[in-house]
């Protein structure tokens, strides 16, 4: 897993969230545990995008449950 | 057990253009501060406006607020929960002093997320859909602060949040009233917010010619009943009260700030925003203000006026004032001092009348030097007035004609 992509998208969830970064870790789920609702999620994809430059459709970020999901698609789709 | 249920109000929050806070605020009126500063923002020069001052908020809620939660509220619902937080602190509650399904919140504002509609318009508009913010619109509806305050306390009885341009506070305080009085609340925070000091509502309001264009003296803009008045200037803040039924706050062993003994509403059905110059509409509701309360006009020591500062209307209040009450109240208009926070005005100012009555004293009415003769009543200037008040009535009106009086008596 990359660890670069891993702290950018922390940076963003504190950004967006308040949540801290180093809280932000792969196992933890967006929902569950960092308590982020739909509509801050989207507000991440659309930052992880611009910052990774990627595309995240909504249909894929359905099923990106957890920091882990996440870092895992980026590095696989940049 | 009384039969009549009375309303009490035991909990005061405010930011204003005067202060951060309640006792800021009472302190600077009482002061004779001015809250008008010139305009800054870039538009007043892109735009060529006309007017260049407003009254301005000293805080600025995002000083107050954490950073993350200050950036899913629009600036109208920062001022809502800023000022909220404090009047239910400042009343006493906490998590378990009430039953969430008897607690309501009722807040208005009389334009909403003007700010967030534009600046979200421009991402649209400049960078494509991708960069709207999902929190759109719960960032622009009107109901917004209202929600925002309802959700953080969890209030169940209820969440309103009244439309009616600059009456909005004033209605959202005559809805709690009778929220308590017909027995589906024992508690209500209520009040007004408004923060729209952006292009638009200036260029909107210059347009129809109702704002001072004094530019070269801010402080002296705003300027209630005096001969050289010359139209509103707009501000931003919210105020919001507690109020309670009175068994229930004593109970828990309250302090009480005073009662709001009665209540009027009326529309004039007459013009979208000038105001009857008879004052029949105004009138009519500062009456059932007082017959709700069951105070006779002779012991109305006091009224907290709507005066804007604008040629006509302050004029038609004193004719509406005189018919309701008499000519014996001594009068004050806050916004001399405020500025005109359009929807949260009312809530302020009858913040304001409540100290007023708590405190024995009426603030003058800031830069009122030449009475205008067409008044020709008893309205407080240059410096404060100490007066014992058995009664005293806060006046809002709203573009629409909506017209609210709230009448207040000690604890």
């Amino acid at each position: 897993m990359s660890d670069n992509v891993l702290s950018g998208l922390a940076e963003i969830v504190e950004e967006v969230a308040g949540v801290a970064a180093d809280d932000v870790t792969a196992e933890k789920s967006f929902v569950d545990d960092l308590d982020i609702d739909s509509l801050s999620m989207v507000e991440i994809a659309v930052q992880a995008e611009d910052k990774f430059g990627v595309k995240i459709p909504d249909d894929e970020l359905a099923n990106l449950k957890t920091v882990g999901d996440a870092v895992n698609y980026i590095t696989s789709n940049k | 057990m009384s039969s009549e249920i009375e309303v009490v109000i035991t909990g005061l929050g405010a930011t204003t253009p005067l202060g951060g806070d309640v006792t800021s605020t009472w302190d600077a009126l009482l002061a004779g501060k001015s809250g008008v500063r010139p305009l800054t923002h870039d538009w007043v020069e892109k735009y060529d406006l006309p007017v260049r001052i407003a009254s301005q908020l000293v805080v600025d809620p995002t000083e107050v607020l954490p950073r993350v939660e200050a950036r899913r509220l629009d600036r109208s619902e920062q001022v809502a929960i800023v000022a909220s937080r404090q009047a239910w602190q400042d009343a006493g509650h906490s998590d378990d002093t009430v039953d969430r399904q008897r607690l309501a919140v009722i807040i208005g504002t009389g334009i909403g997320g003007a700010i967030t509609l534009l600046t979200q318009d421009d991402l649209l508009e400049q960078q494509g859909l991708r960069k709207v913010s999902p929190l759109t619109v719960p960032m622009l509806m009107p109901n917004g602060p209202a929600a925002h305050v309802g959700l953080e306390l969890k209030a169940q009885a209820g969440v309103h949040a009244p439309v009616s341009a600059c009456a909005s506070g004033a209605e959202a305080i005559a809805w709690a009233y009778r929220m308590i009085k017909s027995g589906e609340a024992d508690v209500v925070v209520a009040g007004g917010a408004e923060a729209c000091i952006t292009a638009i509502p200036v260029a909107g309001f210059s347009q129809a010619r109702t704002m001072s264009t004094r530019n070269d003296e801010p402080e002296k803009a705003s300027r209630p009943f005096d001969t050289a008045r010359d139209g509103f200037v707009l501000g931003e803040g919210a105020g919001i009260m507690v109020l309670e039924r009175r068994e229930f706050a004593e109970a828990r062993g309250a302090k009480i700030y005073g009662r709001l003994a009665g209540i009027g509403t009326s529309a004039d059905g007459y013009h979208i925003t000038a105001p009857d110059p008879e004052g029949v509409g105004q009138s009519r509701a500062i009456a059932a203000s007082l017959r709700s309360g069951g105070i006779d006009p002779s012991d109305v020591g006091h009224v907290n006026c709507h005066a804007t500062s604008t040629p006509v209307g302050d004029v038609a209040e004193t004719v509406a004032i005189r018919k309701a009450i008499g000519d014996h109240p001594v009068l004050t208009a806050p916004k001399g001092a405020l500025g005109h926070l359009l929807g949260a005005a009312g809530a302020v100012e009858a913040i304001v009348t409540v100290l007023s009555i708590r405190d024995g004293v009426v603030p003058q009415t800031l830069n009122l030097e030449n009475l205008d003769p067409a008044v020709s009543l008893d309205v407080v200037a240059g410096e404060p007035r100490k007066i014992k008040l058995d009664a005293a009535v806060n006046d809002s009106f709203g573009f629409g004609g909506h017209n609210v009086a709230l009448a207040f008596t000690p604890a």
